[in-house]
């Protein structure tokens, strides 16, 4: 329980309609998507920069940690309040306030909703390409602060490589600028891209000023078949080989084939083990050429089927199949430990003959899908915790993939960040020496350890 | 004990609940009090508290979830299609147990039960507005489905007929041999607020040439009962409304308004056998006309000259039980009319049901978003399936300073079909 008189002077900062101690609110900011729970002490709803950076001078008084929070939508508990204290949610601050058409750059605050703002800017014809899979939902701000991707990197890029500048409050409380609107700029330590990623450990991103790309006239979809996931993953390697740059290269394994024909009843030949999802994008008469290209190159691999859209529509009921995949997988088993591992496009087929071996010599259904163009595989390992010795199993299968990863010159998360889920593994990727520059880092900026302690790195 | 499922029944669903927050695009409330306690996913996890025992049900639990339209626009795009707004009408039932229904849904109870009382004060004054502010005492239940602008008068209403529509019209209308015969359930709104749809629904079937009963004793269908957590409410009126509705064998019962033909085709499903049975006969008036044959008629009709724009809005208790296409195939059929889609069509317009009551303020800027959407899409009209939207669109539209009508799709079908030889 905090003292009632840190409540009410976070009262006096942001307004009593803002700052709430009530169980049933603290219940509501407890969680997030990986479904952990912690309950806060007090929950804000600040408006301004101002407010927030005398929170944060508050908290340092006080003494009291600060979990910062988006839409609570994140895999890996980067805003779960752990410690208790204070959940400072940016969900109010939620104004796109310019979009500049002659410079081709946007300023947000950092609660706008990432496909919101994607229609906003597409509306003069621009283009703002990263799309996490919770673009309908997650904050730009919680974007930054995680350094989201999405399946459309392969081609474009994750977030930080579209963030020009920041507002951001530091831990103590001061409110500093990085970068700005210019296309270039070098005075200084590259703040912004520090920022990127840092999981609300540095510093509370307040306003982003973001670069925006002409929007593409036209896009191809094409959905191909594959008699093996070998097949599928050498495809994809042979596609950048012939220097082909798809928007996005999405892989499903045969597992996941599976549930999605038994949840969905989509029709697909018993021949076929794995799928690529293709989609291609730039002047529309030249995506009927680059289709049939790829189509080319990938039919000697095991081709059983492929099927190109000809309409939004069709492309649309493609684009469907892939979202079916997450809610599918629950008919496997209840559980899923969803990691989102990384390794050179190259490395793909490899690192999924990998996963096989592991998933058989453990016992565990292991489904794998996702961003393979950019070789980021989503390593879903499916179990049922209430059967005694599964979690355990999940737990060595999960250390073993990311080695795996790791061997092969991956890394163990390339979206989703680490928070709490992937801590205890750091030492697996980063060297004692490394860690220590980060963790000197965090200390220099953070000498209380206020701003969401505990995070990337186990106290 | 209620036949109607008690929130316990609804753990396993509640559990469903991964809390991966997709809620938070599609929820109206949410979008306009962003906080979590508005959304899908932290009512969810209200609720399995209270299941819990980890929070009692206090008054900022009842806040929340009172904080809901039961528009079921969450539970659509949900990935593991978590029932919210089951899940919240069932926690409503539980309150209104542990707490006694709120003195607004007491009135709603005691008028919403007993039909001819509402007949009775429809009847006494000519105008609702007049018979409220005069002899309906504060809690009644009429301001349930006639709601907020008696407690707040800035909002646009339609007047209450001194006639109501099942006075007016015989109980059996006889069609042609080898044609259909359906019961039409009217619905308190076409009844009390809006006859011309009702004679408008009488002037399509005729066209058809199918037999229709419009059985005078007919009750409310209960869905504001349900909104309300008046459990005992929704069984006595189910009861009367199974009596009335079999009285004589029907092939469908045609409903004109979406919450109608939620009320009767979902919720009675959980009463018990002949409920199923009457949920199963249960059909909306454009899926009845598209089943037979009216769009291809409509189609041989001459285009008119000039046509009038119409944009269509999907009212949320058709829309969440897939009921779409068939409006549009109407819409897009109607010689006079040029259908244009608008902005957002499958929103929520923020009535929902007991929420405008509570919650007028939030209920305005949902409807505000609607109404922007509206003007946006250029349409003169907009056309929809529900009287209770009807009433909300307007008043949105009228806030806003908008020029568009809402009306019934029937008023709009009825005016293109040929005079009667």
């Amino acid at each position: 329980m905090l003292d009632s008189r840190i409540i009410d002077q976070l009262r006096q900062i942001v307004g009593k309609d803002q700052v709430s101690a009530e169980k049933a609110d603290l219940i509501c900011y407890s969680y997030d998507a990986t479904q952990q729970k912690f309950m806060p002490d007090v929950v804000v709803h600040p408006q301004t920069s101002e407010q927030i950076s005398r929170i944060m001078r508050l908290a340092n008084t006080e003494k009291v940690p600060v979990f910062p929070r988006g839409a609570g939508s994140g895999f890996t508990g980067g805003s779960l309040p752990t410690k208790g204290g204070i959940v400072l949610t940016t969900e109010r601050m939620d104004k796109i306030l310019e979009i500049d058409e002659e410079n081709l750059v946007a300023v947000v605050q950092p609660g706008v909703v990432t496909e919101q703002f994607q229609i906003a800017v597409e509306k003069v014809g621009l283009f703002y390409p990263p799309d996490p899979a919770s673009l309908k939902f997650s904050t730009l701000g919680g974007n930054v602060a995680e350094c989201a991707g999405g399946p459309r990197c392969v081609k474009y890029g994750v977030t930080k490589d579209y963030i020009l500048g920041l507002e951001v409050v530091t831990p103590t409380g001061d409110i500093i600028t990085t970068g700005g609107p210019t296309m270039k700029g070098v005075v200084g330590y590259d703040l912004t891209k520090l920022m990127c990623g840092s999981e609300g450990t540095l510093g509370i991103v307040t306003r982003i000023v973001i670069k925006l790309l002409p929007l593409p006239e036209a896009k191809k979809t094409m959905l191909v078949l594959f008699d093996s996931i070998d097949g599928a993953a050498r495809a994809v390697s042979a596609i950048v080989r012939n220097k082909i740059i798809p928007t996005t290269l999405e892989f499903m394994d045969g597992r996941t084939l599976d549930c999605v024909k038994q949840a969905t009843g989509l029709q697909v030949p018993d021949a076929a083990r794995a799928v690529l999802i293709i989609e291609v994008d730039g002047d529309r008469e030249f995506l009927d050429k680059q289709a049939r290209r790829i189509a080319d190159i990938i039919q000697p691999l095991g081709v059983v089927e492929t099927r190109i859209a000809e309409t939004p529509e069709e492309s649309e009921a493609l684009w469907q199949i892939r979202r079916s995949v997450s809610a599918s997988l629950r008919k496997v088993n209840p559980d899923k430990y969803n990691e989102d591992i990384c390794v050179p496009r190259s490395k793909v087929p490899e690192m999924i003959r990998k996963v096989d071996e592991i998933s058989d010599r453990y016992g565990v259904p292991i489904v794998n899908f996702g961003h393979a163009g950019d070789g980021n595989i989503h390593v879903n390992i499916m179990i049922d915790k209430k059967i005694p010795g599964e979690q355990e199993k999940a737990e060595k299968a999960i250390k073993e993939v990311f080695e795996g990863a790791l061997a092969l010159g991956g890394t163990m998360s390339g979206e989703h960040g680490i928070g709490i889920a992937k801590a205890p593994y750091i030492p697996l990727e980063i060297t004692p020496e490394t860690a220590l520059y980060m963790k000197t880092l965090k200390k220099a900026l953070d000498p209380n350890n206020i701003l969401n302690p505990g995070k990337i790195f186990l106290d | 004990m209620s036949k109607l499922k008690d929130l316990e029944d609804y753990r396993e669903e509640i559990n469903q609940c991964v809390k991966c927050g997709a809620c938070r695009a599609h929820c109206p409330v949410f979008g306009a009090e962003k906080h979590e306690g508005r959304v899908a996913r932290g009512k969810v996890a209200l609720a399995g508290a209270v299941l819990d025992g980890e929070i009692g049900l206090e008054a900022k639990v009842l806040e929340d979830l009172s904080q809901c339209l039961l528009c079921g626009s969450c539970c659509a795009q949900c990935p593991n299609k978590v029932p919210t707004e089951e899940i919240v009408a069932a926690a409503r039932r539980r309150i209104a147990e542990e707490k006694g229904l709120s003195s607004f849904g007491k009135g709603v109870a005691a008028v919403l039960g007993r039909p001819k009382l509402m007949d009775l004060l429809a009847k006494t004054g000519g105008t609702l507005s007049h018979l409220l502010f005069k002899k309906v005492p504060e809690n009644s239940g009429l301001r349930l489905r006639f709601p907020a602008p008696y407690i707040d008068a800035d909002r646009t209403l339609p007047p209450i007929v001194a006639k109501p529509f099942r006075e007016r019209v015989p109980e059996v209308i006889e069609g042609k041999p080898g044609m259909p015969t359906v019961a039409f359930f009217t619905g308190c709104g076409i009844n009390y607020m809006y006859p011309a749809i009702g004679e408008a629904f009488l002037k399509a079937l005729k066209f058809l040439g199918v037999t229709v009963i419009i059985p005078k004793d007919q009750a409310c269908c209960g869905l504001p009962a349900v909104s309300a957590g008046a459990a005992q409410t929704v069984e006595d009126l189910a009861a009367l409304n199974l009596a009335a509705l079999t009285r004589r064998p029907v092939d469908y019962v045609v409903t004109a308004c979406a919450s109608c033909n939620a009320g009767i085709g979902k919720i009675y499903a959980d009463l018990g056998d002949d409920y199923q049975a009457l949920a199963a006969k249960t059909m909306d008036i454009f899926v009845f006309l598209v089943k037979h044959g009216l769009p291809e008629q409509l189609a041989a009709l001459p285009k008119a000259a000039t046509r009038t724009k119409v944009t269509y809005h999907d009212p949320c208790h058709l829309r969440t039980r897939g009921i779409t296409k068939e409006p549009r195939q109407i819409l897009k059929a109607l010689p006079q009319v040029e259908f244009v889609e608008m902005a957002g069509a499958g929103t929520c317009c923020g009535l929902g049901g007991t929420y405008s009551v509570y919650h007028y303020d939030t209920s305005k800027q949902i409807g505000a978003k609607k109404a922007a959407n509206i003007t946006a899409s250029g349409a003169e009209l907009v056309a929809t399936d529900c009287p209770g939207c009807i009433m909300q669109l307007q008043d949105s539209i009228n806030h806003a300073g908008g020029k568009a009508q809402a009306v019934h799709l029937l008023e709009l079908l009825v005016a293109a079909l040929p005079d009667e030889k």
